[in-house]
């Protein structure tokens, strides 16, 4: 661990009790001894248990549909379709959290007629145990007849293509205009153009999606869920017909989100067979449900043609962007507007111009994905820098030391960014991390990489982003924390326990965090879009401040002194200039509940609000801050079979502010190794819409054969917007670590594979080519 | 349900008379009797959540039929240790952050357990790499439970030494 101490321009010499350091979080001990209850390990009696049945095309017309059979099943308690629906659709944008609902975006919950991609669910069914319902989905007669699909997002763009959404399976599309790129063009004395492309990329949390539902005494249909968002209770009561209060999402410790359990899964089908059999029911999704059953990340073409100065300074920059979003729209339209934005990467350019569309087609739909298309976005920048660099002769770190962005420099989108931007300190300490390159011997050569980059945290500012927290202090001393902040296994509950403990002098062990119930802890939206600790840190921070205010005017009396002089620490009250003079923090708690001094406070916590971008020059302001940061890989490639192993990887980052430097390096170290696997190894083949990848033998991750120790070099500028000035980490770790990779593939072999994941045979395709080039 | 047999299983030392079916896995009957630390990820030996240990050898449970198990002691990640007596690993795993949304936790302690009590008690970190090669975890990129595995080991070195 290095810190940064000079420059620092938030917070100045203050030291913290517990805040920064590496401390084990409140949710450890019960992860370990094996006692945690996941959703899926809640049980009730007289429970049924669901299966859904999917299609098997991606494109086709539902010509009969009879669950006769399947209903006269013994064991079958009920089998739904479309015709048993009061609602047949469910929304795929966010009201749930911000009320937005765009126009035409919602999707079929079960097919009606028409299916728009393979794995789309039929006929729901809940019987008395697992193989009954198994048995049940094989007695459902469903005729299918397959109708022309489109998938490819050129393809969908053709006039005469099959449309997919709207009339002309364009989902959203977005510009930026800023400067004039042509007068840049002109003055640049090089001018690099490339085309990069990324491919479909699941989650593969390990926990597959699972829940159980009952309907309670006062008729509201609980679900217990492994949700990133309990807000979803929303949509699910929109989509199921009662009203919103009656609809109650419980989460539980999630086993891995990385966005993927944004979106509404098993709880709407669990809610619709609670509802019609007034039985609990459980659904919990096999790995392959999970393969065919949740959005994915969005594949991207992104072109770019960057002008260059003699010196190296970008003179203009032209994007061209591409996602495809398959049939629905989900959260299509924000990743595209996160790519971008990001367009042009962490680099100071006057000259921007870009183009980008999110484009349907009948493969699977598109989601949610840490990163959520900033990460591509990179992947094509990052690139580029160094294919630029290569083209104009120069360093890649010194083309990008030229072009960085500094502290109060405006971003692609004209937007002042007011936090510390530590790009530079990031790249130089992650670069010299590497050290020497080692020489190359017979087959095997060896490459560094590096990326840098900028990644939003919190929601986009028109979205109105609000949480709520709650704190309060028993009377025995010990503190309650309730947040309706999910947590996805990144320490989302134990930081909060952490911020609370540091303002009331309790140590986080004494902290209960009660969290993610859509009925009793305060809402506070979801755990995605790196706004848990910004979003709800800030919450309970402004609640534990609430409370310490009141207790310490109520010490300051008791002790004669003024307010500011009261200190908390240990369980114990102190007096800040005269530590001797010191009271146990349960006496001040019994003293004031005998007062009624109020001991506990709801707090909510506004981020900035603003309006949309001008729609026609994409300039204004999208995020309330950025995270700055770069990675550098070490690779050994060898140029014979196109294997490619990671020797070192290390990632630079300003976060701010740590609040458990255990947790952000472990958000690092996590998002890096899908940043490997996303480069190298991962990615889910469609063939004409069908999914050829549908295991964890065929989709690969990297296991711990591809995965070195991973270093973490954290700067803490302590100019964020979250709580002690704590900047995002959550989905920056992960930003620039493909594109590193990437580029130190092409360094050892001195040509660039273009299209993501860069496999072993297209490595050796590329060496080959160089061969017979030269 | 077909050819149920009834059976005994000793599971962390406790005696349990299950009927399974002679399809019935492992992991399935672990889950049914309320073993829940016991995770299920795949069902298909790709992910090594369902590891636990028979007769101190790690194993799939999904891939493992509850009839062949026969009189062999069952051990999961409960029955290495608890609050009361946190068994080494345990106390690395979480003192270290190896553990993020934890759902890899019971097989990557249970995998670990058998590489230090049937392989070597003093892991390179190759070893580890190899041992673990067939538990994936998506959230640490596992240099948090390298980390662990190593500190673990220590641990138990010196309460062996101090025996
Ligand atoms: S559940 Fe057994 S290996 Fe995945
Ligand atoms: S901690 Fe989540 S899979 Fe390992």
């Amino acid at each position: 661990m290095n810190k940064m101490d000079s420059a620092v321009p938030g917070e100045q010499n203050v030291s913290y009790r517990q805040i920064g350091k590496p401390r084990t979080r409140i949710d450890s001990p019960g992860k370990v001894f094996g006692k945690t209850p996941y959703a899926g390990d809640y049980v009730m009696p007289n429970m049924l248990h669901a299966k859904v049945l999917r299609s098997k095309l991606p494109s086709a017309r539902m010509t009969r549909l009879d669950v006769s059979k399947a209903r006269d099943l013994p064991g079958v308690a009920c089998v739904l379709t479309y015709k048993d629906l009061k609602i047949g659709t469910v929304a795929t944008d966010i009201p749930a959290q911000t009320g937005f609902r765009r126009r035409d975006t919602d999707q079929q919950i079960l097919v009606d007629e028409i299916v728009r991609y393979q794995g789309e669910p039929i006929a729901l069914v809940a019987a008395e145990s697992v193989e009954i319902a198994e048995h049940a989905l094989s007695l459902i007669e469903v005729e299918l007849e397959p109708v022309p699909g489109v998938y490819d997002v050129f393809e969908a763009q053709k006039p005469d293509a099959p449309k997919v959404f709207g009339d002309d399976n364009i989902v959203a599309s977005y510009k930026v205009r800023k400067g004039d790129v042509e007068a840049g063009f002109a003055a640049a004395e090089t001018i690099v153009e490339n085309t990069f492309r990324t491919q479909y990329i699941e989650h593969a949390f390990l926990e597959p999606e699972v829940g159980l539902g009952w309907e309670d005494e006062q008729g509201v249909i609980n679900i217990r869920t492994s949700t990133q968002a309990v807000e979803t209770f929303r949509y699910i009561a929109d989509a199921i017909g009662i009203p919103h209060s009656k609809v109650r999402i419980r989460g539980a410790l999630v086993g891995g989100g990385f966005g993927g359990k944004c979106d509404v899964t098993v709880e709407l089908y669990i809610a619709l067979l609670t509802l019609k059999t007034g039985r609990p029911v459980r659904l919990g999704y096999t790995r392959e449900d999970s393969f065919y059953g949740h959005g994915k990340r969005h594949p991207f073409i992104i072109s770019h043609k960057t002008g260059f100065a003699k010196d190296g300074r970008i003179t203009a920059s032209k994007i061209d962007i591409t996602s495809e979003s398959g049939p629905y729209a989900f959260m299509s339209p924000y990743v595209l507007m996160y790519a971008t934005e990001a367009g042009p990467g962490p680099y100071l350019v006057d000259n921007v111009h870009i183009d980008s569309r999110s484009v349907a087609t009948n493969n699977m739909y598109t989601s949610a994905f840490r990163g959520f298309g900033a990460t591509q976005a990179c992947i094509a920048y990052e690139q580029q820098m160094d294919e630029a660099a290569k083209v104009l002769g120069m360093d890649p770190i010194e083309l990008r030391r030229i072009n960085l962005l500094k502290t109060g420099d405006a971003i692609a989108t004209g937007f002042e960014v007011q936090s510390a931007v530590w790009t530079e300190e990031c790249m130089d300490r992650a670069w010299a991390a590497l050290g020497e390159k080692p020489k190359d011997e017979g087959a095997i050569r060896y490459g560094h990489g590096i990326a840098a980059y900028q990644q939003g945290y919190g929601r986009m500012i028109w979205l109105h982003d609000t949480a709520e927290g709650w704190v309060g202090v028993e009377m025995d001393g010990t503190v309650v924390v309730r947040s309706g902040m999910t947590d996805i296994g990144a320490g989302q509950t134990s930081s909060l326990a952490q911020i609370a403990g540091e303002l009331l002098g309790v140590d986080m062990m004494d902290i209960t965090v009660y969290n993610s119930d859509s009925s009793t802890t305060p809402l506070a939206g979801t755990s995605s879009a790196t706004r848990g600790l910004y979003m709800s840190g800030n919450a309970v921070r402004n609640a534990a401040t609430a409370v310490r205010n009141r207790l310490a005017a109520r010490a300051a009396q008791h002790f004669g002194v003024a307010d500011s002089d009261i200190d908390f620490a240990d369980s114990r009250v102190f007096v800040a200039s005269d530590r001797e003079k010191s009271l146990p923090f349960k006496e001040l708690i019994a003293t004031c509940a005998s007062e009624g001094i109020h001991r506990s406070e709801l707090a909510i916590f506004r981020a900035p609000f603003g309006d949309w971008i001008d729609p026609e020059t994409g300039q204004g302001q999208v995020h309330p801050d950025y995270t700055y940061g770069a990675h550098a890989v070490q690779v050994a490639v060898d140029t014979e079979t196109g294997e490619v192993t990671i020797l070192k990887s290390v990632g630079a980052h300003d976060v701010g502010q740590c609040v458990n430097i255990a947790a952000v390096e472990g958000q690092i170290e996590g998002g890096v190794a899908q940043g490997h696997g996303y480069a190298l190894s991962e990615e889910l083949i469609y063939k004409d819409g069908c999914l050829v990848t549908p295991s964890l033998s065929e989709y690969l991750c990297p296991t711990s054969m591809d995965s070195p120790r991973i270093e973490c070099i954290i700067l803490e500028s302590r100019s964020g917007l979250g709580p002690f000035g704590a900047k995002g980490i959550g989905e920056p770790g992960h930003t620039p670590a493909a594109s590193a990779v990437a580029n130190a593939v092409a360094d050892a072999i001195g040509a660039r594979v273009h299209d993501f994941p860069l496999t072993p045979e297209k490595i050796a395709r590329a060496v080959s080519a160089t061969r017979d080039n030269g | 349900m077909t050819n149920v047999k009834t059976r005994q299983l000793s599971v962390n030392g406790v005696k349990r008379t299950v009927d399974a079916p002679a399809n019935e896995t492992l992991l399935e009957t672990l889950r049914r009797i309320g073993a829940v630390e016991v995770k299920c990820g795949c069902e298909k030996g790709d992910c090594g959540a369902c590891a636990v240990l028979l007769d101190g050898e790690a194993v799939d449970s999904c891939l493992t039929l509850t009839g062949t198990v026969g009189e062999r002691a069952i051990t999961t990640v409960k029955g290495l240790g608890g609050a009361e007596n946190p068994h080494p690993l345990q106390t690395a795993f979480a003192d270290l952050g190896a553990a993020q949304c934890g759902y890899c936790t019971p097989g990557m302690i249970i995998a670990t357990q058998s590489l230090l009590t049937n392989d070597t008690d003093t892991p390179d970190e190759a070893d580890i790499r190899l041992a673990l090669s067939g538990n994936l975890c998506r959230c640490t990129g596992y240099t948090k439970i390298y980390d662990a595995v190593l500190d673990g080991a220590r641990a138990m070195r010196e309460a062996e030494a101090a025996k």
